[in-house]
């Protein structure tokens, strides 16, 4: 059996008073997709944010590829913050793609894509631009590499964001509820981009609401509910009967909009 | 009694160094608050909860007092702490530290402006804060402060007045010189505010085609 791409162990987080996850533990597979469902304030979005480090964990570790995320953990127990270079070199393996993309007004696609490739990678502006369009016409926006975010439609805005992320070779990709802010129309060309990358066998890490997507793509389906990892499984297992009552409760909400031949 | 420019306009020669005067403590005194209020900003973003409320109270009491006091204050009660200045430099400094205050603000201001999510993307691709800082945030926010930026400009033009009365041989001081030697007060006044009036006129345009060409490379490129 060949190492999980993520293990996260014992993890809690804490935002003042209130924990939003509560003793994480949980192996993402290498080259699997696998999706965090589960309501809104379940913890599942803390989560993924703490899997890029953009939440800094209470307790409890994430080891990515066999390397500490952040901190590493002293023989008689506590944790310890890792140089910042070194969080970066650990970060460098994970791409993130946000629900509200992120992508910088002031560039263009290209300059968005281009970007990291020139100041973090040290790339001549030429190589950069070429590795940039590569993967601009991978998502299939290389017409559209001159235009500004504010010129772009959601759905192409998030393909440029995925393009960004994908353009510094991330060993795995983080997804954070990537169609949320998309109409219908618009999340179907971007659930394909995913579909694409997932098929080419990228280790994925998708929250995500379309319980369609988890359990046609997903691999892996972990169910969170209040800041606890409920139970976790190949899809075949999670959503055949009988369900957990929880799942069925979250699934009948689904059910009620005519989901139902998905699942 | 007539209303006679013609006094003034005898002497000019004098009226251009007070103008000169003017325009370098207001120039310097630009760049200087720019900078500081910059580099206060940004501290006061990053550098953790005490640095931040110690320039804070800074700022605030800066900005809670007349510049003519500051002045007054820097001028004749800096020799008790055994602070000599030229009145000059005195004036630079004072603009200056007192636009620090006022541009800090601004970018504060511009920093909050730019959503989190522009930042947290940049830190996931591996850029450090500073290139963060320099290649998304000062872009990003550009926009957004430069008509605030020149508004403080043009009030800082008008403020620099003020330096007259530490003797600063500025565009107000000069002006009301000639005054009261040709007895043509009204005059020395009338013409003073006409130059403050064209140079803030002018400030304004130049920011408002700044502005222009920001947002068009902006959004309009295609």
């Amino acid at each position: 059996m060949t190492l999980p791409a993520i293990t996260i162990r014992n993890l809690v987080k804490r935002f003042g008073e209130t924990t939003v996850l509560q003793d994480i533990n949980l192996e993402i597979p290498e080259g699997k997709v696998s999706c965090l469902i589960g309501p809104s304030g379940s913890g599942k979005s803390t989560l993924l944010r703490c899997l890029a480090f953009l939440e800094e964990s209470t307790s409890g570790m994430i080891t990515i590829n066999g390397e500490a995320l952040g901190f590493f953990e002293k023989p008689e127990g506590k944790r310890e913050r890792l140089p910042p270079a070194q969080i970066r070199a650990v970060r460098a393996q994970t791409g993130m793609v946000f629900q509200q993309f992120n992508l910088w007004p002031h560039m263009t696609a290209l300059g968005n894509v281009s970007e990291a490739l020139k100041i973090v990678r040290k790339l001549s502006k030429a190589d950069a631009e070429e590795k940039a369009m590569a993967q601009l016409r991978k998502v299939g926006l290389e017409n559209r590499a001159g235009h500004y975010p504010s010129q772009l439609s959601g759905g192409q805005q998030q393909r440029v964001a995925i393009a960004r992320a994908l353009a510094l070779e991330p060993k795995i990709m983080l997804f954070d509820e990537a169609t949320s802010a998309l109409d219908p129309e618009l999340t179907g060309e971007v659930l394909k981009v995913m579909r694409d990358l997932a098929e080419e066998g990228m280790t994925m890490v998708v929250v995500t609401h379309e319980i369609g997507f988890a359990a046609t793509v997903g691999q892996q389906i972990s169910f969170l509910d209040h800041g606890k990892l409920l139970f976790s499984g190949p899809p075949s297992e999670v959503f055949a009967k009988p369900r957990h009552p929880r799942l069925d409760q979250f699934l009948d909400t689904y059910l009620d909009r005519g989901a139902s031949m998905l699942i | 009694m007539m209303f006679n420019p013609q006094v003034i306009i005898e002497k000019l020669p004098e009226l251009g160094s007070g103008l000169f005067v003017t325009l370098l403590l207001w120039i310097a005194g630009i760049a200087g608050g720019v900078v500081i209020g910059f580099l206060v900003a940004t501290a006061r973003r990053f550098g953790g909860f005490a640095t931040n409320a110690v320039l804070g109270s800074v700022v605030e009491v800066l900005r809670g007092t007349p510049f003519l006091i500051q002045i007054f204050l820097l001028y004749y009660g800096g020799p008790f702490v055994g602070l000599m200045l030229d009145p000059i430099p005195c004036g630079l400094i004072g603009l200056t530290v007192y636009s620090a205050a006022y541009y800090s603000e601004i970018f504060r201001a511009g920093f909050a402006a730019v959503p989190v999510g522009h930042v947290e993307a940049a830190g996931c691709l591996g850029m450090t804060r500073l290139q963060t800082i320099r290649r998304i945030q000062i872009p990003e926010m550009a926009l957004i402060v430069l008509p605030p930026a020149v508004n403080l400009s043009v009030i800082l033009l008008k403020e620099s007045a003020v330096l007259s009365i530490i003797t600063v041989p500025e565009l107000t001081a000069t002006v009301s010189a000639i005054g009261s030697q040709q007895y043509a007060y009204l005059e020395a006044i009338f013409i003073l505010a006409v130059v403050y009036w064209a140079l803030v006129e002018l400030t304004d345009r130049l920011g408002r085609a700044a502005e222009y060409r920001l947002s068009r490379l902006r959004f309009l490129k295609a």
